[in-house]
């Protein structure tokens, strides 16, 4: 069963990313990514990691992906070109591509990783639940919790100031 | 299922997030393929952190979350004012910052 599930949920995830990059249309690479995100909630689910999974769904493909949504719609799609500036990149890119998958590949699975071909340790079942990751994230790591909490108000800030109407003198 | 699935999987997420960069030249969808090298390195951290069994890798996980949409929010908000300002949406015409 866990196979099966993590089977589907992968080729959701990969065709959702094959997507992303294969439609010519804006929106429908957000819609395919959409997919992605889904299909990764599911994954993280399947590694007991149930907060993360939880705030992917409504993080990313809801708050983010409507943002995305609302920008493609006042932007438009628009076409485009087809002029290379390094010549033959349309064909490099895909080498360089499968270059990079079997190199993180090799670096993985070589690794003497303690755990790989195993499953993990058995876990509790409050892992990963949100009770854990608040303890963890107001306890062990309140720096790092603090500072992106500040992060996030540096980029809403700036975001504003970006887009604002206001052309400068 | 075994936690090097998870990884190999990652890594092809990954792969193809960069394969994205470098084959597309429109800003947003540029910006859609750092999201998915960005999810593909939170699939590692989670992977890992079910690999060593305690929850640190996905309080980490969580906080890529946060950078991510940072940097989701500041993108879009220079490809509403380039649009603006009637620029090209295309990398490759908008050159003048290269080195």
């Amino acid at each position: 069963m866990e196979e099966v599930l993590f089977f589907v949920a992968a080729i959701g995830a990969l065709g959702g990313a094959l997507g992303v990059i294969a439609m010519r249309n804006p929106f429908y690479s957000v819609l395919a990514l959409i997919v992605h995100l889904f299909s990764l909630a599911a994954l993280f689910l399947l590694l007991t990691s149930a907060f993360v999974a939880a705030a992917q769904v409504v993080v990313y493909a809801g708050a983010v992906m409507v943002l995305y949504v609302f920008v493609v719609a006042y932007v438009g799609g628009g076409g485009e070109s087809a002029w290379e500036p390094i010549p033959g990149q349309r064909f490099l890119a895909p080498l360089l591509g499968i270059a990079l998958f079997v190199e993180l590949a090799v670096a993985v699975l070589s690794s003497s990783l303690l755990a790989l071909g195993t499953d993990g340790p058995d876990v509790k079942a409050g892992f990963g639940d949100p009770a854990a990751i608040g303890r963890l994230l107001l306890e062990k790591f309140l720096l790092p919790f603090e500072a992106s909490s500040l992060l996030l108000l540096l980029a809403a800030v700036g975001a504003i100031v970006l887009a604002s109407r206001k052309e400068p003198a | 299922m075994s936690i090097e699935w998870y990884i190999v999987l990652s890594a092809l997420l990954f792969a193809t997030g960069a394969l994205g960069i470098l084959l597309r030249r429109s800003p947003m969808v540029i910006l859609l393929c750092l999201e998915l090298m960005l999810n593909a390195g939170n699939l590692a951290l989670v992977a890992f952190s079910r690999m060593v069994g305690n929850g640190q890798g996905q309080v980490f996980a969580v906080i890529v979350m946060v950078i991510a949409a940072c940097e989701v929010v500041v993108g879009l908000g220079l490809i509403v004012a380039i649009f603006r300002r009637r620029l090209p949406l295309n990398v490759d015409d908008l050159r003048e910052l290269r080195g």
